[in-house]
């Protein structure tokens, strides 16, 4: 049985193979993936029925990043996982590799390709649908962003998640409130959030997108109400774990420097992630 | 003449198969009655996902449907469906390559009256360009239902556009070759040869009727599946005829003469007549009217070709 301890130091190792990533592709989005890897920790390592080694098993629960761009720590997630060999993290957003910088469906482990936002809960209502009519025991999760929530193709996805009573589908949005341009209150005003996705029909929990405790017992529990989607506001800090970059609108898809590369790992190997 | 819509057609071969396949399914939006869907909803409620007037979101589920295993076919409208949902297109359908099979509806002119918003005559210029989807606009009533059936049986991404109102028959029955990709020839000629798509290979095959009776020995082409397309049938015209003329309903830019063109000019140059609509609103009224209004009528081609014989 893997401890939530094991799951903290899981998601610390999970940063420092972002870091390692980035710095040696000179790009990717940094501060967007640390801000979902305690999500994407406690999904993959304690909740998620997958197989790495079926990774096509029929019963399987899917999941779908519908923010795309945040695929660093999906990736060394799988790798870590043994979707595919860790080894091949290195080749991140080469040319000719197939981790590019949006997840596709070449990986092992990634169901669809995403990038583009706005499509990953309509995806996900289409396979909990199925699992419906399948009589599937399967569940769905899907990670979107909270810039993301600006397009309207989301909020169709919401009506008909709630219409379809689809309570085999968890929705979790990564509330960072930044986005590339600034604050997402700057940007496109969202709040009240919670409210809206409310009035759209689905049970709403917030929680603090980097405790993974209370995580794990929410994505274990849902669907809280029989009948109804579940949707987890996950507050969390863009960057986290590393402090210069938490908060800073630069980072959502800035490139360490060497000196910021060397602090960056020195700060999460004291947090437990290994030897630099 | 026949009655029955291609639409109506589609309908009954969904049934007919739907029934012993759990896995076929239809989505609308809003759209059942337009695609005369209602026999299927009645008969199959279960395989019926209806999502409201929502294009995307119609779009994205039936991908997720499709990579759950369904069999998915979605109804509506040609001038939403290939507009409103061309991203989930692109990225959910062609670039996931899920099972998506999209009906465009209604497709061309067949809202004339209603204006360019509800015209659609860019859809296959727009598909044409994203890899991953082929593009079939079948001809009559008989070779609608074999392209479903076609569908059926293979797992790529596809778009079919057909009209809404019944179209004179082509075909004596649905029992001839008919393979995606495939062009086939529906008349014999070495003088010049005409290449249609969908609706348009009607006005083909009566001008080279017409232009028998004068002795001209006219080929017809019909194009069903725009891509992927049959560039040997093509080159193989162009060598032997030396003239074509193709004719559709849709802008005269980036659909079949276009696609015709390009091979043309990059194997075989030979004189190429693209009859389509031209770069504008296409002007209001009854379908068949604005056809012949733009020359997409068998007096026009007639005149045309006997231009490029001269």
């Amino acid at each position: 049985m893997v401890t939530i301890e094991d799951l903290k130091a899981k998601a610390t190792q999970i940063r420092k193979d972002v870091i390692e990533m980035v710095y040696r592709a000179k790009t990717g989005h940094t501060g967007s993936s640390l801000s979902n890897t305690d999500i994407l920790t406690t999904l993959y390592y304690s909740i998620l029925n997958v197989d790495p080694e079926n990774p096509d098993l029929e019963n399987r629960d899917r999941f779908i990043l519908s923010k795309g761009h945040a695929v660093e720590s999906y990736y060394a997630i799988l790798g870590d996982k043994g979707f595919f060999p860790k080894e091949e993290l290195k080749t991140f957003s080469e040319f000719g590799s197939r981790l590019i910088g949006h997840p596709n469906n070449k990986v092992p482990g990634v169901e669809m390709n995403t990038g583009a936002l706005g499509h990953g809960l309509s995806i996900s209502v289409g396979m909990a649908l199925a699992a419906k009519k399948n009589q599937g025991s399967y569940r769905v999760f899907t990670l979107m962003g909270d810039g993301e929530q600006a397009e309207g193709s989301i909020w169709e996805a919401a009506m008909s998640a709630a219409h379809y009573k689809l309570d085999n589908l968890v929705a979790i949005i990564d509330r960072n409130k930044l986005q590339i341009s600034g604050t997402t209150d700057f940007v496109m005003e969202l709040e009240p959030l919670e409210d809206k996705w409310k009035a759209f029909g689905w049970e709403v929990i917030a929680v603090d997108g980097h405790d993974i405790e209370k995580m794990q017992q929410i994505f274990a529990a849902a669907p809280i109400t029989k009948g109804k989607p579940t949707l987890v506001m996950a507050y969390t800090t863009k960057g986290k774990g590393v402090c210069y970059m938490e908060n800073v609108p630069h980072w959502h898809h800035g490139v360490p420097t060497v000196e910021e590369y060397e602090q960056a790992l020195e700060e999460l190997c004291d947090k437990g992630g290994g030897q630099p | 003449m026949n009655k029955i819509p291609n639409r109506q057609i589609i309908c009954d071969t969904l049934v007919e198969f739907g029934k012993d396949d759990q896995d076929i399914m239809v989505l609308t939006s809003d759209s059942r009655g337009s695609a005369s869907m209602g026999n299927f909803a009645k008969e199959l409620p279960e395989q019926l996902i209806e999502v409201g007037i929502a294009e995307q979101n119609l779009v994205g589920i039936a991908a997720g449907l499709a990579a759950s295993g369904k069999k998915t076919f979605v109804a509506s409208p040609a001038c939403f469906l290939s507009m409103r949902s061309i991203e989930q297109i692109k990225v959910d359908v062609a670039y996931s390559q899920t099972n998506v099979k999209l009906i465009g509806i209604s497709g061309g002119l067949s809202y004339g009256a209603l204006g360019m918003s509800h015209h659609s005559l860019q859809d296959i210029a727009v598909m044409r360009a994203i890899p991953g989807i082929d593009i079939i606009l079948p001809a009559d009533r008989f070779e609608t239902k074999l392209v479903i059936k076609a569908l059926l049986t293979n797992k790529g991404a596809a778009y079919v556009r057909i009209g809404r109102n019944a179209v004179a028959d082509i075909y004596e029955s649905d029992s001839y070759d008919f393979q995606i990709g495939k062009a086939i020839t529906l008349s014999e000629g070495n003088d010049l040869t005409i290449i249609a798509t969908g609706e348009m290979v009607k006005v083909a095959v009566d001008t080279a009727a017409e232009l028998k009776t004068i002795g001209i020995a006219c080929r017809v082409l019909n194009m069903h599946t725009i891509k992927p397309l049959d560039e040997g049938a093509i080159i193989k015209a162009a060598k032997e005829t030396g003239k074509i003329i193709t004719i559709e309903e849709h802008s005269i830019f980036g659909g079949l003469g276009s696609a015709v063109a390009e091979v043309v000019v990059q194997n075989h140059p030979v004189p190429v007549r693209i009859l389509g609509i031209p770069d504008e609103p296409a002007i209001p009224g009854k379908s068949q009217e604005v056809l012949a209004y733009y020359g997409l009528c068998t007096d026009n081609v007639k005149k045309i070709a006997l231009q490029l014989l001269k």
